[in-house]
This record gives structure tokens, C-alpha cells and sequence, in this order.
């Protein structure tokens, strides 16, 4: 089964103005008369609020199911439900069927009609001025990736809820396998990269350095592959812990050198997998088993340090920071960092939340990444020394930092002082970003090239 | 002897809706459907549009369908008992199918009324594609047709008799047409427009006896009066196809009776669609509900539940519905209509008498809507029984305007 596009309504961009409609009867028939219309804008319960019915061409369509004609049938190139007016008798059916109003009868025309996303190229979300019709196409990418080998072992144990797993299977999917990888002591590991019982976890060259030594002995095998003239990509997929704190010296010796090396981290702001330690990536305010609270502690004293930006300041090859609410921004990063470790040190911060050591429900994973992006918590941006640095999911209208607090237990204790200073935070570190932003030096020097 | 891991006798809605649902969690173990009768699968509500001649005799599915679910499909293949001691269903021609799971979606056959002189006379029926083309035949020879019993099937084939020409008369006994789908005052506006189009409708009629007469037959009503024709239909509603059962120690009322999960009292042998007796909406009681949208829900549980799919929902319990077309108007029925005391009962109807509208809510929560010419979406509808919403500060829109205030209901809850 594959993934297909398909129009999304934002109900809270809606303005009710029926633009949308207007468009369908003009694309879809002869009199525009807003009865054709195969999208409807309904007032909601509360004022000015504004609802959709339309066909959601769904996967398990119980329409096609009910129709007795076989008049309906999904297109499996398209995905589309499409309406067969040769076989169609006119039953109903297949109205009873649709929870959504999807496919309604029109009196005028005489028969059913429904969306048939007009081939691919809507007109409704093109009228639509607001932004609360889109059309996405991220279902490609997962085509794409679901075509690509998986290249771990089934059964990857992880935490439930965690999305770890989809990084870890995503990412080497599209690095493939020409890769040496490194999985240094973490939750990556630990989810069984590097394998149990003697069996690997993976179908291709693995190993388990040192906290201390991971993106050093990445650089060793690299020179080698490369005198032996064969083309691999050295990858080492870290936590945070091990990346900032004690694995940051080789972290920052091989960037320096630019080894040609893809060094993702994947950041869940501690030491999770060993019991919640505190980490130099944890959040101020933020409860750890190692910054508990209680009456005189109240959760971490200090900032997390920003390691992109440290990454940045090495001048990097290319250095990009994503989030698992945003897979369609990380792979287009994640082809940019392939690109660039032919040319250099090549960085990727993942912002990956944790439903066990964050406190929340393993459903929420999404939602609260989604929200730590919406607030400005984290900012997602990519850097290289031609280009600068600039924002690739800007939060123009952030929520307000309290809906992210709100979601995790790790931040239930915080005190109005407390919330105020993550808001401080967040001010200087969004306005730090800002002036980075504002352009890249007029000739730059080319990346950090390794002396191979 | 063939054997197969889930053996479903049918090949209509709930069948295949079955099959897909096993597919879905059992991507190995064989799938075998056996069909009655030797054709690809097809729906017993498209006939009436077959004997028209608007549907040219439509297949549900085709042969690559069901290889593409690497299902086998036997068709002319009547399964004649099951043996459910030795999981082996026993063929008419001969032969057995082992299966290890066993799903009876074997449908329904028309009822044949115990009227004195009716089993020796030439009649239709209309289940099978066989049956359809019989009586298409018959049309256009046809002047003098009288059709026994207002249900759906019977009022489709009065109306394709009336438009191939003949003076068509329907008898029922109960003192309305479409007694389980409409009430009086809905069923008096169906009925007048089958009287304007020249069908004589009579209500609250029993026949007393048939007999054979010059050109067909005679029938003598309950009044004394008789009424000739020359092709008679009889559309008295359905028996469940439960004769392969006999002896199999699976329980029987007035249809298989299942649980929730579509499940029979023996252990690896479900039933879903027309041959089914499953919970009623809302009621312990187990009821007969044979229509599609239900075939198509039962056909879905029975599916996962075989399959031991851990994302089964059980079944929510029937819910009376359907949706009716005759001479070019809609009537759509969704949920019960009977009155309670904690009832609250909206009625509309239109001036030129075409339109008709009825809302029953029981609690603040939606029971049952009913409607002449009138747009509503007979699915939402549904849903809103379903999930009992309360409708709280939407009712008296709701009752103002009930397409647009489900649609925004649908739409903040489920969307």
C-alpha cells in the first residue's frame, strides 16, 4: 500500500468565505451553481468557526464497500475514489456508507458527486487565500523511503511511543548500504543497533565505540575507506549526552579537521536509556533523576548548551538542526548532509522527545515535538558556510511556551519565576538566531577539508 | 479434497468485505469463497436495476481482485451442509472443502408466503441474477402484473413493471408500504407517487388464495375480491439461507445467532450480512437486518475477528437504514422511529406534499431521521446514533437544519 496526496483543511485559518466552493462549481460545472460543489463549508457550533465536509478518499473506503454497482473503486495510482457515472444507478448506497458527507446526491445534476482532487491539481486550495486548505504531497516521501532497503533487523526495542526507531530505519535507509555506522553508548544502541547474543542488528558494518571516541575512530575508518579509494559514508548516530558532554572533545577535534564524516545526533535532552541523568543538552527548570525535585531543588539550574550553534562556530561542511514532527524537513536535510560530506564535517541535530523520561503519554510524541517547534523552544535552520544560516520552518505566530511546558511531567513543578526565565530564554536565543540569520559573508572560504 | 484456512460461503458485501478484513491482518493463510451460483460476485440490490435495464448486470469484483488478495474464488460451488464436527463443508455436487475457520455469509432467500395455491402457480422472485433476467424477460409481455408486498424489493419491481408498460397492482398486508423503513405519513407520499404513475397501491390486504387462471393466475384478497395477472411477483421479504447449518449444531432463532465479533456458539464458525441475527442498536435483542451498509459492518468484524486482528471493534449493534429511489425521488431512513415517552418528535412536511422530513431524539441524542426530497447525509447521520451525541446547544439547529449541523458535528468530532 502506498501513500497518496490528499487536500488538509486547517480549521483554525478558516474565514468561512467560501472562496474554496466558488472554485469547485467553476472547475466542476456548467452553471456554478454553489449546489455542485463537491467541497462544503459548514458554519461551526461556536461563532465564527468553520467546518468541512468533503470525501476524505479513504483507504478502507466503505462507499466502494456498500456500492452494489461497482460504480466506486479506488484508484490505486492515484489514491483517488473515483466515480464510475457508466455503472452508477443512483442507490444511495453509498451516501449511508460515508461518515463524512463525502459523496453526496445533487439534485440538479441528478446524480451523486464527490472530490476527485481535480486530477491532482485542486482548484479549491488554489482559491484558498487563507492557508486552511493544502494540498500535500509529503505522502511521495514516504513512497520513496518505503521503496529503500530497511537495513535494521526487525524488532528494534525501543520505548513505546519513541521515534527513534523511525529515525534511526529513515535515516539509513537513505544513506544505504555503503556505510560504516557508529552507534556510541545511548538509547540508540540500546534499542539493539548494535545487536544481541552475537548477531548484529543491523545488515551492515556496525559498531559500539566509546562515549569518548566515537566521531575519532568514524575518522580513522573513513581514511581508510578513502586510500582505498572507495566511496562510504561514515555515519554515527549519537544521543546528546554522549555528542556535548563527554563525547565532545573527538566530536569537535573531527569537525575542526572537517573529516568527512555524518555525524546525526539524536537529542531527548539527557542521559535517557541509563535512568535520566541530566545531560548538557537538558532544559533549564527540567526535572532529571539527577536534578530532582524537591524543597530545595527545582529541577536543572542551567541552560542547555546549544550544540548546533557550537557546530556552527566549526564551520561545518553543513550543519542543520530538525525535528520528528517535521520528517519532511529532515529528509531534505538529510539529502543536503549526504551531499555534504563529500566536502566536509556534516552535523544533523535532531530534536527527538522522550515519553519516558519526559513524562507523557506515548501517543503524544508528535504533538509535543510539533509544539516545542510552534513555541520557538527549538528553531529548525541549516547552515553552510556558502549560504549562511537560515530558517527552514520559521514559528511566525508561536504558541506560547506554556502549551509545551503544559504537555511533559518533567516541567509540572515550575514555579511562575521558572517559566518566566525559560520565556527569557527562548527571547534571546530566537533573537541570537535572528541576527545569525541575516546574511553569509560575502566571499566565503570553502569548508574545512580533512588532510587525507 | 481441498482444504483452505478460512473457507466463506458467500460472495456479496459481507463477504468480501470479510476477505478484505482478513487480508489485512493475515497476509498468508488461504482464503477460499465459495458462490452459489457460477458468476463473478454481485449484489442482490442491483437486480431491481438490472431488470430496468440501467445496470448491465454489474460485478462487484473480478477475477484479478481476488487474485491481487491471493484469495481462491469457486463459483456454481453450493455448499450443501457443514460438518462442523470434522470442519468440512459438504458440496451438492459432491466433494468437501476442509477449512480450519469457517464464515457463513451465505445471504438470504425470499420468503414464500403460506397462501393456499401459491406453490402451484408460475411466479417470480428476485434474489438471483437468474431471477432478474427471468423477470426482465417477462416484461415486455407482460399487462397485467400484480407484485405481493410493499418492501424495497417488491416496490423496485413494481416500478420497472409500471415503466415497461404494465398495469401493475401491490398488495400488502400491513396497512402501509415499506412498513420497516418508513412511517404512515412518509409511506402515504411513496404510495401517492406510485398511484399518480398509475400502480394501484392496496394496504392492509391479505390474500386469501392464488389460483391458476387463462394467462397466469387469479388472486382472491382477503375482501372477497379477486385481482388476475398475468405475471406475479412475489417480494414478501427474505428468509436467512441457514439450510447448510442443519444438524450443525450452530444456533438458529430466526437467523444464525452471532455476538459482537459475528461469532456462532461453535467455536471456529462466524456468520455475517443476511443470514446473520446479531445485537440490535442500543438493545439486547438480536435482529434481523438485512441490508448492506450492516453486511458490509458485519462482514468487517467477522473478518478481524477470524483473523484475531487486535484492532477489532465489535460490532455496535444494527441500526435500520436505507435509502430509497422511485419515480426520480429520494427517501432515506436512518435509525428508529418508534415514539417513546422520552421521545421528542419534529415532522416537516412540504406544502406540494413531495417533501417530508421526521426527527426523533431520545435523550437530546439523535434516534432516528427519515426524509422525502430531503438532502441530509444518511451516513453522518448514522455516526451521530452511533456515538450517542448529545446534540446540547446544537438542537434546535439541528432541527432547523439538519445536513449543515451534522456536517458541522461530523467535522469537530470525527474528523
Amino acid at each position: 500500500m502506498s501513500g497518496y496526496n490528499t487536500i488538509a483543511f486547517d480549521a483554525g485559518r478558516c474565514t468561512g468565505c467560501g472562496e474554496c466552493m466558488d472554485a469547485c462549481v467553476q472547475a466542476k460545472s456548467e452553471d456554478g451553481d454553489l449546489a455542485h460543489s463537491r467541497i462544503r463549508i459548514v458554519a461551526g457550533e461556536a461563532p465564527d468557526t468553520w467546518e468541512l465536509a468533503m470525501c476524505r478518499q479513504c483507504g478502507d473506503p466503505r462507499c466502494v464497500q456498500e456500492c452494489p454497482a461497482a460504480a466506486l473503486a479506488k484508484n490505486a495510482e492515484s489514491g483517488v475514489i473515483d466515480w464510475n457515472a457508466e455503472t452508477c444507478v443512483g442507490c444511495l448506497l453509498c451516501t449511508v456508507g460515508c461518515t463524512y458527507g463525502g459523496i453526496v446526491w445533487d439534485e440538479s445534476a441528478r446524480h451523486v458527486i464527490k472530490c476527485d482532487t481535480c486530477g491532482g491539481d485542486p482548484a479549491c486550495v488554489k482559491a484558498c487565500g487563507e492557508g486552511a486548505l493544502k494540498y500535500l504531497t509529503t505522502s511521495r516521501i514516504y513512497n520513496e523511503f518505503g521503496d529503500l532497503e530497511d537495513l535494521f533487523v526487525p524488532g528494534l526495542a525501543g520505548c513505546q511511543g519513541c521515534n527513534t526507531e523511525l529515525l534511526m530505519r529513515h535515516t539509513l535507509r537513505r544513506v544505504g548500504p555503503e556505510v560504516v555506522l557508529a552507534t556510541p553508548p545511548g538509547c540508540v544502541p540500546g534499542m539493539g543497533s548494535v545487536g544481541y547474543n552475537g548477531l548484529t542488528g543491523s545488515k551492515v558494518p556496525v559498531f559500539h565505540p566509546l562515549l569518548t571516541n566515537t566521531a575519532s575512530m568514524l575518522t580513522g575508518i573513513k581514511r581508510h575507506y578513502q586510500r582505498q579509494g572507495r566511496d562510504i559514508v561514515a555515519l554515527a548516530l549519537a544521543g546528546d549526552g554522549g555528542a556535548a558532554d563527554v563525547g565532545f572533545q573527538s566530536l569537535s577535534g573531527a569537525a575542526e579537521r572537517g573529516e568527512q564524516i555524518l555525524f546525526v545526533v539524536i537529542d531527548n535532552e539527557g542521559y535517557m536509556n541509563t535512568g535520566m541523568q541530566r545531560s548538557g543538552c537538558t532544559p533549564y527548570g527540567a526535572w532529571t533523576s539527577t536534578t530532582p525535585v524537591g524543597r530545595e531543588a527545582h529541577g536543572k539550574r542551567q541552560d542547555a548548551k546549544n550544540l548546533p550553534l557550537i557546530m556552527v562556530a566549526h564551520r561545518c561542511a553543513y550543519v542543520a538542526t530538525a525535528s520528528t514532527a517535521f520528517m519532511e524537513d529532515y529528509y531534505a536535510k538529510l539529502e543536503r548532509a549526504i551531499e555534504a560530506t563529500h566536502r566536509g564535517f556534516s552535523y544533523l541535530h535532531v530534536y527527538s522527545p522522550c515519553t519516558t523520561g519526559w513524562r507523557f503519554p506515548a501517543q503524544k510524541n508528535i504533538e509535543v515535538a510539533r509544539k516545542a517547534v510552534e513555541s520557538n523552544f527549538v528553531m529548525l535552520w541549516e547552515y553552510t558556510p556558502e549560504e549562511g544560516l537560515h530558517l527552514t520552518r520559521p514559528a511566525d505566530d508561536p504558541r506560547p511556551i506554556e502549551e509545551y511546558l503544559e504537555a511533559q511531567g518533567k516541567y509540572r513543578h515550575l514555579d511562575a519565576d521558572q517559566i518566566a526565565h525559560i520565556r527569557r530564554h527562548i527571547d534571546e536565543n530566537v533573537e541570537l538566531i535572528r541576527n545569525l540569520c541575516a546574511r553569509p559573508a560575502a566571499s566565503p572560504l570553502p569548508a574545512r577539508t580533512a588532510l587525507t | 479434497m481441498r482444504q483452505t484456512h478460512y473457507l466463506i460461503v458467500g460472495a456479496s458485501h459481507a463477504a468480501l468485505s470479510a476477505l478484505e478484513a482478513i487480508r489485512m491482518a493475515d497476509a498468508e493463510n488461504d482464503i477460499t469463497l465459495v458462490c452459489r451460483d457460477d458468476a463473478l460476485p454481485y449484489s442482490p440490490t442491483l437486480l431491481p436495476y438490472v431488470v430496468s435495464g440501467r445496470s448491465k448486470a454489474a460485478f462487484l469484483r473480478d477475477e484479478a481482485w481476488f487474485a491481487a488478495r491471493r484469495a481462491n474464488y469457486l463459483r456454481g460451488c453450493e455448499v450443501a451442509r457443514i460438518d462442523a464436527a470434522n470442519g468440512l463443508a459438504r458440496l451438492a455436487g459432491g466433494g468437501a472443502i476442509g477449512y480450519r475457520k469457517l464464515l457463513v455469509a451465505s445471504g438470504a432467500t425470499p420468503a414464500r408466503p403460506a397462501i393456499p395455491g401459491l406453490a402451484d402457480v408460475r411466479y417470480h422472485v428476485l434474489r438471483t441474477m437468474d431471477d432478474a433476467a427471468a423477470l426482465r424477460e417477462a416484461l415486455p409481455c407482460t399487462k397485467r402484473a400484480v407484485v405481493l408486498g410493499a418492501g424495497l424489493i417488491g416496490m423496485h419491481a413494481a416500478e420497472n413493471l409500471a415503466h415497461a408498460g404494465a398495469a401493475v397492482t401491490i398488495l400488502e398486508r400491513e396497512p402501509q408500504v415499506l412498513p420497516a423503513y418508513f412511517d404512515a405519513t412518509a409511506a402515504g407520499l411513496i404510495a401517492s407517487a406510485f398511484a399518480q404513475a398509475g400502480v394501484e397501491v392496496r394496504t392492509g390486504c391479505g390474500v386469501e388464495r392464488v389460483e391458476a387462471a387463462a394467462g397466469g393466475c387469479a388472486l382472491t384478497l382477503g375482501d372477497g375480491s379477486r385481482v388476475p395477472a398475468d405475471l406475479l411477483l412475489v417480494g414478501t421479504g427474505v428468509v436467512p439461507a441457514t439450510g447448510l447449518l442443519e444438524g450443525s449444531g450452530v444456533a438458529i432463532d430466526r437467523g444464525v445467532l452471532v455476538d459482537d465479533c459475528m461469532h456462532t456458539n461453535v467455536a471456529n464458525i462466524w456468520a455475517a450480512g443476511d443470514v446473520a441475527q446479531a445485537r440490535g442498536f442500543g438493545t439486547q435483542a438480536k435482529m434481523l437486518n438485512g441490508i448492506v451498509p450492516c453486511a458490509v459492518e458485519q462482514g468487517r468484524v467477522a473478518g478481524m475477528s477470524m483473523s484475531e486482528d487486535p484492532g477489532i471493534r465489535p460490532f455496535p449493534g444494527g441500526v435500520r437504514l436505507n435509502a430509497y429511489t422511485f419515480f426520480g425521488n429520494r427517501a432515506l431512513s436512518v435509525g428508529t422511529a418508534e415514539e417513546g415517552e422520552d421521545c421528542e418528535v419534529v415532522t416537516r412536511i412540504a406544502q406540494d406534499a413531495r417533501r417530508y422530513l421526521k426527527i426523533v431524539l431520545r435523550d437530546g441524542r439523535l434516534a432516528g431521521i427519515f426524509g422525502i426530497n430531503v438532502g441530509f447525509d444518511p451516513g453522518i447521520m448514522w455516526e451521530l446514533i452511533l456515538r450517542r451525541i448529545e446534540l446540547g446547544e446544537a438542537k434546535a439547529r439541528f432541527l432547523d437544519d439538519p445536513q449543515t449541523t451534522a456536517r458541522a458535528l461530523m467535522s469537530k468530532r470525527w474528523r
